[in-house]
């Protein structure tokens, strides 16, 4: 029998038992729709966590520190570069133009924060002051935030923490367009000796230390605690552009160590933060860092160790919401097992005519894999609205929380097209049986029953 | 008697045994006979005879314990069950005593149903079931279901069923059976017709011995499974 009298007689035989066929497909829809909302949970979990990861810069960052001779201190480098020798190199402004040039690399600065006491309405504050890179504007801990991003990367702007915000006032959101004033201890050269008449790689050695003051306005509130992990300037109360911070020369921790080089006047980074085009290009960036002379650090073990986990939470998901799909399956086979014996005597008079026990079988899948399609059409569609009610539910709960909206569930593409082809399989396969069982029927003994 | 010399149908000491339980049932028992091409037989016998079983014997339903059955010189013994089908849809029409028209398809549709098994092209299958339905005088029924026909419009139907796949014999199972008198007379007047003007074999089961005598060139009796008479009408 050709496909479309295949087709045209199923749908025939479907719609004659309706009501029967209906609760089968609609069991076989709940299947696939538990399905389609566990999976849509898990991967929606998964797409928040890697695109907040992705935005906090865990992933594309590479924490680059001067190589030191402290045995075991970096356990990366045993067995992969060679052991430091001689002097480690240091990572000054030369290091920082040779770590911009290295393929893939988009964006490297330093990490810088200093301690600093603000004044607001006369009153001394004490906090941290942290630069933010211009990549910066694109990091999570900027969503939702009141006021807005700094206006250029050198505007003499400052964005505050919302726990220093309550700090200075009351009413913190009042503090946005207001000034403050910054003081903290800015580094200088020290004078050369009068008359000496000697060249500027002569200068004196180390520096001194000189109370400044700068002052900046506010534009805008971080309400969510920004992240303060690896390369992440999280830690600042008051966030200022690392232009700007640069330009303070503030006194660094690394400024003690500088002293005790040979040329104190050049400086030098405690550590670097370089950004590369995307994930996949970390460890590259990686290798070529480190035979340049650094220590370099990247948290890619902890995204591999994340993809393996939401591997198994997939999975674990899947399993629990295949087990639906089973049970309805067991409806397919009920419904045309039943069928097999109401249409004992059709399948009699189909074989007198004709018939060849594989177009009997094939009628018995195809009203099977029509279960499966309708009823994987419709779980799709139930798992969706199942997912929006879980997104709309949540953000509802976080809005209540004071917390950004997120999705948590999400229905992909291929997972319609996927839910859609497992449900059509399970269903033929629990059409093997009754398929088989109605093939195989003697048609003289259908013909005689009644 | 419209015999062209062919022969339609040959069975060379056909046996079929059942086992009921520990009994085993001779239902038939070395039959040997060969129907001539064009042939309008009655195969008569009372209730238990063999003859239906003869029947679906010749009509490839089922197979014989021992014994060939030939159809047009093919044994139906070496063909598989796909080829089996095949020569059902082809070779053999059938009628039955209950009609078996599928009773939620309309009167056109059980028609085209040989047709769709058979894989003929739908512009090809409409002429056909026209042609089919015209010759059982049926064309203004044609979208009428079984349960809103009479008996008699039943077996008609069933009749244009048979013949739609234009096949060389035709085999009745008691096919005035469930019908009064006069509408199992028009019946056989239909048949002889089909006989006569397509010139078909037709092999028919029957127990009514005046009207097999009346519309049958020959009939065969059969009793216990065996052949007990073979004759032509004078």
């Amino acid at each position: 029998m050709k496909g479309r009298d295949l087709g045209e007689l199923a749908v025939r035989n479907l719609r004659e038992a309706l009501l029967r066929n209906s609760l089968t497909t609609l069991g076989i829809g709940v299947g696939v729709a538990s399905l389609v909302a566990m999976l849509s949970l898990g991967v929606g979990l998964q797409n928040l966590a890697s695109e907040r990861l992705a935005r906090s810069g865990l992933f594309n960052a590479i924490f680059v520190t001067p190589r030191t001779n402290f045995e075991g201190y970096n356990r990366d480098q045993q067995g992969q570069a060679p052991p430091p020798t001689g002097e480690s190199r240091p990572l000054d402004e030369a290091a920082r133009r040779d770590l911009a040039t290295l393929p893939n690399v988009t964006e490297v600065y330093p990490d810088i924060r200093f301690p600093t006491e603000i004044h607001y309405n006369g009153n001394p504050y004490a906090t941290i002051v942290a630069g933010v890179p211009a990549s910066g504007s694109s990091d999570s801990a900027f969503d939702g935030m009141k006021g807005r991003f700094f206006s250029s990367p050198s505007a003499d702007e400052a964005i505050l923490q919302i726990d220093l915000a309550r700090q200075l006032s009351k009413q913190s959101d009042s503090l946005i367009g207001g000034e403050i004033s910054l003081r903290y201890a800015q580094r200088e050269p020290l004078p050369a000796e009068p008359g000496s008449g000697k060249s500027a790689a002569d200068a004196p050695a180390g520096f001194s230390i000189v109370p400044h003051e700068e002052r900046l306005h506010i534009v805008g509130i971080v309400e969510t605690e920004p992240e303060g992990g690896f390369g992440a300037f999280g830690r600042g109360r008051l966030l200022i552009p690392l232009a700007v911070a640069e330009k303070l020369r503030a006194t660094q921790t690394s400024d003690l160590r500088d002293l005790l080089r040979d040329s104190p006047v050049q400086r030098t980074y405690e550590s670097l933060t370089v950004r590369v085009t995307g994930a996949s290009q970390v460890q590259a960036a990686e290798n070529a860092i480190k035979a340049l002379g650094f220590a370099a650090y990247s948290l890619l073990d902890a995204t591999r160790s994340l993809r393996l986990v939401f591997a198994v939470f997939d999975l674990l998901l899947g399993i629990f919401g295949s087990l639906a799909l089973i049970v309805a399956s067991l409806g397919i086979i009920n419904t045309l097992v039943m069928a097999i014996l109401e249409r004992r005597r059709e399948i009699g008079v189909l074989k007198a005519l004709g018939a060849a026990d594989s177009d009997v079988r094939r009628l018995f899948f195809v009203e099977a894999g029509a279960m499966g399609l309708l009823g994987g059409v419709f779980g799709v569609v139930l798992g969706w609205l199942i997912g929006r009610g879980i997104n709309l539910g949540t953000r509802i709960y976080l809005a209540r929380q004071n917390l950004p909206a997120v999705s948590v569930a999400s229905v992909p593409l291929w997972m319609i097209l996927a839910a859609i082809a497992f449900s059509i399989a399970v269903s033929l396969a629990a059409g093997i049986y009754p398929a088989s069982r109605a093939a195989q029927l003697n048609p003289i003994e259908a013909l005689r029953y009644e | 008697m419209p015999n062209n010399g062919n022969v339609a149908v040959r069975t060379e000491r056909v046996s079929r045994q059942y086992q009921m339980g520990e009994a085993t049932v001779h239902a038939v028992e070395d039959v040997s006979l060969e129907i001539g091409a064009g042939e309008f037989v009655a195969l008569l016998g009372s209730s238990g005879s063999g003859k239906s079983t003869l029947l679906n014997l010749i009509a490839g339903l089922d197979r014989p314990t021992s014994g060939s059955i030939f159809a047009h010189e093919r044994n139906l013994a070496e063909m598989n069950s796909e080829e089996l089908a095949k020569y059902r849809s082809h070779t053999v029409g059938m009628v039955f005593q209950a009609f078996n028209l599928l009773p939620r398809m309309t009167l056109e549709e059980n028609v085209e149903l040989p047709l769709r098994l058979a894989e003929v092209d739908r512009d090809e299958r409409r002429a056909r079931v026209a042609e089919a339905v015209n010759r059982v005088h049926l064309s203004a029924r044609l979208t009428h279901r079984p349960s809103e026909l009479s008996g008699g419009e039943q077996q008609r139907a069933a009749l244009a069923r048979a013949l739609v796949n234009r096949p060389t014999i035709l085999l009745a199972d008691e096919p005035t059976g469930n019908l009064d008198s006069a509408t199992g007379d028009e019946i056989m007047l239909l048949l002889r017709e089909i006989n006569e003007t397509l010139g078909m074999t037709i092999l028919m089961v029957t127990h009514e011995a005046p009207r097999a005598q009346r519309f049958a060139h020959r009939q065969i009796r059969m009793s216990d499974g065996k052949i007990v008479s073979d004759g032509v009408r004078a």
